[in-house]
């Protein structure tokens, strides 16, 4: 492990900025927001999973007492085929567009098709009822492998399958097909002792945040739009509302309220822009807001996914070579994460041959949005079993088989990138020491389990300014949405260059015209990027002080040295002043004092985790309870561990839930039959042990202190480890996910 | 959600003459926890919502260990498992009144108002079917009784005619050498709705080795709780063994009928029967042994 560096503030523990607040139910989230002449607006969803849209009438609607306006698809700007670029890849703007509101078909239950605005909730909700839809209904294509089927019904048209820069002639289900290839695979499979070839089969779920989508939208009548909402990022909101209403983000502002969970499903927007369409219909504040059946119904889950993994391994471990098939579920629109899954699945591995193919499927469901390391938990299933099932049958220690075949600096993933300095041994090694690993586990039906998992994690744009108070504290204006502790976890590295303590440091995340531009919380970025601008604005901001020491004691910058918060001179003359001191005399040597930082670092450094789960398994009921769960995380630096740490349990629980009970479950119509909490069973603390959280450190070269993203790589091992575990307890291997008590019941051969 | 008009009711003549008055579009509000809901989620069309929770005899709480168990309708989980007697003389009861919902749901929702939903998934029916409980109805030709088995007639539809309230249940006192289980089966731990549940009550001979009687009762399985009749008096006379339970477990599966859904598949649901049954009877068997 690198060496650690003395840090004050660095790894300390202080009280998160936003919690008091958050914690006494002050804080302001976005269905708090309040306005005179707020309208509340409401959005009317299609009853069927795939249909045409032959006519809708909104006359008896706009009759009702207190409707305001009605939109539909024919208030958006005309799309036609104009393709969007949103900073994380191009996007159809047709389909973009349809997915706010339909205009020519719907293409999942749920699906929304028009919105009332009216003076209150009820009145709006009732409105809905008047609207008249005429549909024409399809069959519904519900799997992904039925999708691909040459005779499936068609969702788009015009949809034809991209395949390495080639499209097909005729149209097709299957958006797109990528392939990644190293070395020799057929030689690499010819050189295995041993081959395992499985399929496997994920369920849609959903991220599960607590807070429903919201938004309030309002135009001045200068036509400057307002939107309040929440959100994992005011930009990108801003710009796929410039992108869906074809208007200028410089006449847009969005401001983020408080956030109460996104892991990835607050990034595509969906009401956002139908309250602003409302507003301009009606020159009111309008606000949307979901209910928890429109969440499961018409925002984005992750994919369903169909997996096929095969490796060789000769007969002491040493993996030859590695194939998978991914077949991800896009739903409505093409999107599935299937590429990071693709880059993922098999870089915990040292692996010379490697062939991957990766398919991005329509179907009728929501389309699908991202979720914590989108798409590399499906994949890491698949990989994770089979590596286990290679480890059993050649009677090596699962642990060790990884530790043999473990992905180091210098190697080259199957998708190009060359591995920078990784962590993924000293994870493996880290777990291996730990006690859980050889706690005694041999009672009937208990089993132990574990899987790796990989998340590249991003950079991309941030964007921080610091404005120093005259009283020795700094206000750090941010733009990203604090979602797991950034802002102590920002606030921090500032805190560290300039010597004070996190205390000291006011962070506000701001709306979209008060500070620089900043890419979403996502990719497990913030803390990284957000943070490396938080350090070159600190850094800014010392660079100015000393300027102003040097001033104050008329010596030159380079002898003013700064240490500890503490200014003091170097040649000869016995000066010294505190960070406090300097900031109260800030007036007299030159004025206020901002610093800046913005950022767009490419050197984002991948995580690894290694999980090690116990489980019981009831053979008469097929319910599994968790007993005892591990997480072992190489977090490069953790900032502010409580936060890290929970960041993981918050991965692992997540996964536990997929594991064993989370799925949309849908009749034959495309109706999802669950769509509540309480039938869509997340976990909660009664099914969960403490899960213990360890934090490897292995520095990322590409960060000042050497930070890691931390919040996505904690969700990809649970499935696998959990399946393994369940193999160890009653000998049967689940392939597909959720491992729920009438599946277990099934593979057992009890029903 | 629809307007509606609110009535707290001082007596029970009085909501009964609502009842009356407006029919289907009249319900009754005790806890509020289903009909709230349903409301809200356009599930039940509600012109008038009754409040009973004021009406001394739908909050009667009394038990007195020669007559029984008087339950008001509208009395609160909370309320009956605050009591030690009943929790020693009604364990299933308790069993089932610990569960439905959280904590703070149990602070509102009571069983009568479980009774009156009448889901098939009700947890707090099966156990006043195995203690033999009685429904006390109030209607505008006076009061009658009815077994509980009886009340439920199909997915929130019940035996009450037109007008005619629950006012309160009837548990007759526990004989001698008896005791009562209840238990569920959920994917989680808790927040959960039965997949399937299964009540049993026994009464076993002075010593404690023999079934005199039993009852057994199933949720989940039907269009409404049942009464596993010809299960229970299986039992009968029967010296305990894995066998007699067994076979009592296996009349109870004959008589499920259950549905596949999001909550579980029929096949799930006819095994666990089978599971949940011999668990109830060795439960409730326990129980009476353990007891000095």
């Amino acid at each position: 492990m690198a060496e650690k560096k003395e840090y004050k503030v660095i790894g300390t523990r202080p009280i998160r900025h936003d919690g008091v607040d958050k914690v006494t139910g002050r804080a302001l989230y976005g269905a708090d927001f309040q306005m005179t002449g707020l309208l509340h607006g409401r959005v009317l969803r299609s009853p069927h999973a795939h249909a045409r849209i032959i006519s809708i009438d909104t006359s008896r609607a706009e009759a009702y007492p207190g409707v305001k306006g009605v939109v539909t698809a024919k208030d958006l700007p005309d799309a036609g085929d104009k393709v969007a670029d949103l900073g994380e890849g191009a996007v159809n703007l047709k389909h973009l567009c349809d997915n706010i509101l339909a205009s020519d078909k719907v293409l999942y239950k749920g699906h929304a098709v028009a919105a009332v605005a009216a003076t209150s909730p009820h009145i709006a909700e009732e409105a809905c009822t008047l609207i008249d839809v005429e549909y024409e209904v399809l069959p519904p294509v519900l799997e992904v492998r039925q999708a691909m089927e040459a005779d499936a019904p068609l969702l788009h048209e015009h949809l034809k399958t991209t395949s390495m820069g080639e499209t097909a002639d005729e149209p097709s289900n299957v958006a797109s097909h990528i392939q990644h290839k190293l070395g020799d695979p057929e030689k690499g499979f010819a050189e295995a002792d041993i081959v395992v070839e499985r399929d496997f089969v994920t369920g849609t779920v959903h991220q599960g945040y607590i807070e429903p989508h919201n938004a309030t939208a309002h135009f001045n009548q200068d036509g400057q739009l307002t939107i309040w909402c929440s959100t994992q990022g005011a930009f990108t909101v801003r710009e796929q509302v410039a992108e869906i209403l074809q208007y200028p983000i410089s006449k847009i502002k969005v401001v983020p309220m408080e956030i109460g969970g996104g892991f990835g499903g607050k990034i595509s927007v969906y009401i956002k822009p139908v309250a602003a369409l409302l507003a301009k219909k009606t020159g009111k504040p309008v606000k949307v807001l979901m209910s928890r059946a429109d969440v499961f119904e018409g925002t984005g889950p992750t994919p369903a996914s169909y997996i096929r993994v095969k490796m060789g391994a000769t007969k002491d471990g040493k993996i030859t070579a590695a194939e998978a098939y991914l077949a991800f579920e896009a739903g409505a629109y093409p999107g599935a994460p299937v590429g990071p899954g693709a880059m993922c699945i098999f870089a915990p591995y040292s692996i010379e041959n490697v062939v991957i193919d990766g398919y991005d499927v329509v179907v009728n469901k929501p389309k699908t949005a991202p979720y914590r390391a989108p798409g590399a938990p499906n994949a890491a299933f698949g990989s994770e079993s089979v590596v286990d099932e290679i480890a059993e049958k050649l009677d090596i220690d699962p642990l060790e088989i990884r530790l043999l075949n473990a992905a180091k600096e210098g190697d080259r993933r199957a998708d190009g990138p060359i591995h920078p300095r990784i962590g993924c041994i000293e994870t493996l090694e880290a777990t291996k020491a730990h006690p859980h690993y050889t706690a005694p586990n041999g009672k009937k039906h208990h089993g132990r389990g574990v899987a790796s998992g990989y998340w590249f994690n991003i950079g991309l744009e941030s964007s921080v300014t610091i404005n120093v108070n005259s009283d020795g504290t700094i206000n750090l204006i941010e733009g990203s949405t604090d979602i797991g502790g950034t802002r102590a976890s920002i606030a921090m590295q500032a805190a560290e260059v300039l010597g004070i303590p996190a205390e000291s440091v006011n962070p506000s995340v701001v709306d979209t015209n008060s500070v620089g531009y900043t890419a979403v919380t996502g990719g497990s970025r913030t803390t990284y990027a957000t943070g490396y601008a938080a350090y070159e604005a600190a850094q800014e901001v010392k660079r100015k002080m000393i300027a102003r020491a040097a001033k104050l004691w008329e010596v030159n910058e380079a002898n003013v040295q700064f240490a500890d918060g503490e200014f003091s001179c170097i040649n000869g003359k016995e000066e010294q002043i505190s960070f406090r001191d300097l900031c109260a005399q800030l007036g007299q040597t030159g004025g206020p004092i901002v610093g800046s930082g913005t950022v767009n670092p490419g050197g984002a450094g991948g995580a690894y985790a290694t999980h090690v789960v116990d489980v019981v398994v009831d053979e008469e009921t097929g319910k599994v309870e968790i007993l005892r769960y591990t997480a072992v995380q190489d977090a490069g630096r953790a900032i502010h561990p409580s936060y890290v740490e929970g960041q993981i349990q918050g991965g692992a629980v997540q996964g536990i839930g997929w594991a064993l009970n989370e799925e949309y479950i849908y009749n034959a119509e495309g109706t999802m039959t669950n769509a509540s909490f309480l039938d869509y069973r997340m976990p909660t603390c009664l099914d969960l042990p403490m899960i213990d959280a360890v934090i490897v450190e292995v520095p990322n070269p590409g960060h000042p202190y050497g930070v890691r993203g931390v919040g996505e790589v904690p969700i990809v091992p649970p499935m696998a480890a959990i399946a393994n575990a369940i193999y160890d307890a009653i000998g049967v291997r689940m392939t597909e996910l959720p491992m729920s008590p009438d599946r277990l019941l099934k593979a057992m051969g009890k029903i | 959600m629809q307007d509606f008009s609110y009535v707290a009711a001082k007596t029970v003549p009085e909501a009964v003459a609502l009842l009356d008055e407006k029919g289907e579009k009249a319900r009754i509000l005790a806890g509020g926890t289903d009909l709230i809901v349903q409301v809200r989620e356009a599930r039940r069309d509600v012109d008038l919502m009754i409040d009973v929770k004021s009406i001394p005899a739908v909050n009667v709480l009394d038990y007195n260990a020669d007559t029984g168990l008087t339950l008001g309708a509208a009395v609160e989980c909370y309320k009956i498992y605050a009591v030690d007697a009943i929790c020693d003389a009604y364990p299933s009861l308790i069993d089932a009144t610990t569960i439905i919902g959280g904590t703070a749901i149990q602070g509102r929702a009571g069983v009568g108002g479980n009774l009156c939903n009448a889901s098939p998934a009700a947890d707090g029916i099966p156990p006043l079917i195995v203690l033999n409980a009685t429904c006390v109805i109030a209607g505008p030709n006076g009061e009658r009784e009815l077994p509980v088995e009886q009340f439920c007639t199909a997915p929130g539809q019940t035996a009450l005619e037109k007008g005619e309230m629950l006012v309160s249940l009837k548990v007759p006192a526990p004989a001698s050498n008896s005791s009562s289980f209840y238990l569920r089966f959920i994917p989680r731990n808790e927040m959960d709705i039965a997949v399937v549940g299964a009540g049993a009550s026994v009464t076993l001979d002075d010593a404690k080795q023999t079934i005199v009687s039993a009852r057994i009762a199933l949720a989940a399985v039907a269009p409404t709780p049942l009464f596993a009749e010809e299960a229970s008096a299986l039992l009968a006379g029967r010296e305990i063994s894995d066998a007699a339970i067994d076979e009592a477990a296996q009349a109870a599966q004959a008589i499920a009928r259950p549905i596949s859904d999001m909550r579980g598949t029929a096949e799930q649901r006819t095994h666990l029967v089978g599971v949940l049954t011999r668990r109830a009877l060795n439960g409730a068997i326990q129980r009476v042994q353990d007891a000095s």
